[in-house]
């Protein structure tokens, strides 16, 4: 594989036919392809509408309260600097979170689904369906549908749907359909198997709501248009609040698209430090894992081209993670690229290390935050406390961790 | 340059009637078995074989060639295997057609010049890949007719006038209409919108057309053949299968035989065809 050249920046992708260097693309059945072509073709008509714009933002400010609130963590950052001062280094970094749990919703799911529910009625659509993992974005999804008026269909698999049990009542509670999915390990990746299906038969009327930055173009780069305003918002809010750019950023990366709308607005900042935290799950040797670019190749599935984990005769492995948001065995178009381009690094965090933040940051902060999150927090708490205490780290706080007490409760031999 | 595909078309065509085209999955449930199902095949009446590259994820197959993949891959089947029955099957048979049917990723990690290098020495006539739309033509479509394997492509009601064009380009072979939208063994759709559907694509090209996606018995082939150039099966081959083996996946019947006994109805079937239409 060719590293691709260092280009003059890094946000002008994707190219007309949805490609990132060799990434993304629209690898789908023909029968999609003319729905993907009117979904491009809507896209772009709205993209730069200012009308479209207004009616986004009023639902941004008004009912999922935008902008979050880039919240300085004073008690990780203390914990941090004593750590530092334990190992003699006398550093620690100041620790931002960028609070995208206290979106309505309880993630940044919200914003993707606004932008996709208002151009869904563009279309004229009649029905809504949605895969979904750890269930954030099958409840902003049904959280949408319901506000619109839209039926909705959401495909979880049936292991999620174990794992996230709150969250499936909070869906049905919204009038949602949850159809578990059994086929694979009963996981994301089986979902979407089953959403396209569901796409490919019910052409006329559906409306696909995909929930991260992958698939087929133009979703790509749609959701992270909507998933942007994280890293809008954040950077405006850091050189407000601190008169400068942050020194490094981190998020949790599954499909990636928390982990993309911090980055895009970030990527030509070139002093910036942008890292991209990927599930470890039990350690890269095994296959119990969902670390595809740390350890997958380059292939094509769900309608994009980019790193897969898979066995040598291009079979797509199923993974694993403690985090339902992050089994995935694949990843956003755009970070494979960023990763091959060298512009972000990505790094995998295993389950415990993830599960040992996630106390953490529910001890010194007084935030329990959901277990995706909690793996970019547990890279920061690795990396803090060896950086100078002028710098600062923004750490994407991309959900809250109610829906995971159970699992947690579980890992820590305790009942609830 | 003429192919397999395009001689044994040009003789049905000389007798006047359609083409049965036959789907199978490599590997299913074992390497053995399904190298005798292949066998049998043109033996009871196929005259062109489509063999089923299992994948992990077949986003556009229905649960029986779901399960019919994941059979084939918990028995061992890759891509090589594969390729290596259909070289089996050619060393006994030079005539019969044989198109590869699955999705693009094994083959983008084969390696696209390597599997057509492989490909050609295994005697493939032709190569249906479900998620290369011609939008991704340079990745293995143009390389395909080069070296010349036909590149067959799916059509589908949401293929309108104006796409069509687009879609025939690189296209050689045949072409595939399907019936419907949806995934694979649906119900067949209203055979008067087929048969509609058929005349619009002849319109566009020279071509012959088949047509797949729900067809189940000998009276859908036969109702389905006066019209198209060819009928595809795929589902009920499949089930044909899994009917015969027990809940732990052993045989209870022969699946070679419990095949042949179908396809010997289809052939029926698309051998009354045109002398339905002659009515």
């Amino acid at each position: 594989m060719n590293k691709p050249a260092i280009p003059n920046s890094f946000r002008t992708g994707p190219d007309e036919q949805g490609m990132f260097g060799i990434f993304g693309g629209r690898f789908v059945a023909e029968t999609l392809m003319p729905l993907i072509l009117d979904l491009e073709r809507h896209w772009n008509e709205v993209k730069d509408d200012p009308d479209f714009k207004a009616e986004l933002t009023d639902l941004s400010t008004h009912y999922a309260g935008r902008p979050s609130k880039l919240y300085f963590a004073e008690g990780l950052t203390r914990h941090l600097r004593e750590v530092s001062s334990t190992k003699g280094l006398g550093g620690g970094a100041k620790v931002y979170f960028k609070r995208e749990d206290l979106n309505h919703t309880g993630s940044h799911k919200i914003n993707n689904c606004l932008g996709q529910i208002l151009l869904a009625k563009r279309m004229g659509k009649k029905r809504i369906i949605a895969e979904t993992g750890a269930g954030q974005h099958g409840v902003a999804s049904a959280t949408v549908a319901a506000r619109f008026g839209f039926p909705c269909v959401v495909y979880m698999g049936a292991t999620d749907v174990a794992r996230q049990s709150p969250n499936v009542f909070r869906m049905k509670l919204l009038g949602a359909e949850v159809r578990p999915v059994t086929a694979g390990h009963g996981t994301l990746k089986d979902a979407m198997n089953e959403a396209l299906r569901d796409w490919v038969t019910n052409v006329e009327d559906t409306y696909y709501l995909i929930g991260t930055a992958a698939g087929p173009h133009p979703y790509p780069e749609l959701v992270r248009d909507f998933q942007s305003v994280i890293g809008t918002e954040a950077r405006a809010q850091i050189l407000e609040q601190e008169g400068r750019l942050p020194d490094t950023i981190i998020a949790a990366v599954g499909g990636g698209s928390n982990a993309i709308g911090l980055f895009h607005p970030f990527l030509d900042d070139r002093s910036v430090k942008i890292i991209g935290i990927e599930a470890g799950g039990r350690g890269l040797d095994g296959i119990e894992h969902c670390a595809s670019m740390s350890a997958g190749a380059p292939g094509v599935l769900h309608g994009n081209r980019t790193y897969l984990l898979q066995n040598a005769d291009g079979q797509i492995m199923d993974g694993h993670s403690i985090s339902a948001g992050l089994d995935y065995p694949g990843v956003g178009p755009e970070h494979s690229w960023l990763r091959d381009s060298g512009r972000v690094d990505y790094v995998p965090i295993l389950d415990d290390e993830a599960l040992e933040a996630f106390q953490l940051t529910t001890r010194v902060e007084g935030i329990i935050p959901a277990l995706e999150s909690a793996h970019a927090i547990a890279h920061a708490i690795k990396i803090v406390p060896a950086m100078d205490k002028d710098q600062i780290v923004i750490v994407n706080l991309s959900g809250r961790g109610d829906k995971d007490v159970h699992t947690v409760a579980n890992m820590l031999g305790m009942e609830i | 340059m003429t192919t397999r595909i395009d001689r044994r078309m040009a003789k049905l065509k000389a007798e006047g009637r359609p083409a049965l085209v036959t789907y199978f999955m490599s590997g299913d449930p074992d390497y053995g078995t399904a190298l005798s199902i292949m066998k049998a095949l043109p033996k009871a009446g196929a005259d062109i074989i489509e063999m089923g590259m299992p994948f992990s994820d077949p986003m556009a197959d229905g649960p029986a060639i779901q399960a019919a993949g994941l059979r084939a891959l918990k028995g061992g089947q890759t891509l090589v295997k594969t390729l290596k029955m259909a070289s089996e099957f050619r060393a006994a048979d030079n005539e019969t057609p044989i198109v590869l049917m699955g999705y693009y990723n094994p083959i983008y990690i084969h390696g696209v010049d390597r599997f057509l290098r492989d490909a050609l020495a295994s005697g493939i006539d032709g190569l249906i890949v479900v998620d290369l739309p011609p939008e991704m033509d340079e990745e293995l479509c143009i390389p395909a007719l080069k070296a010349g394997i036909n590149f067959i492509r799916l059509a589908t009601p949401t293929t309108d006038d104006k796409r069509l064009p687009k879609v025939l380009q690189n296209t050689s072979g045949f072409v595939y209409y399907v019936s419907m939208t949806g995934i694979t063994g649906s119900a067949l759709a209203d055979t008067g919108k087929v048969a509609a559907a058929v005349t619009r694509i002849k319109g566009h090209t020279d071509l012959p057309v088949c047509v797949g996606f729900g067809v189940k018995t000998a009276e859908q082939a036969r109702i389905i053949g006066a019209s198209a150039d060819g009928v595809v099966v795929g589902t009920a081959i499949v089930n044909a299968v899994a009917n015969v083996l027990g809940p732990k996946g052993e045989k209870t019947a022969d699946p070679a035989e419990a095949v042949a006994t179908l396809v010997s109805g289809l052939s029926q079937g698309v051998r009354a065809a045109r002398l339905a239409a002659a009515e």
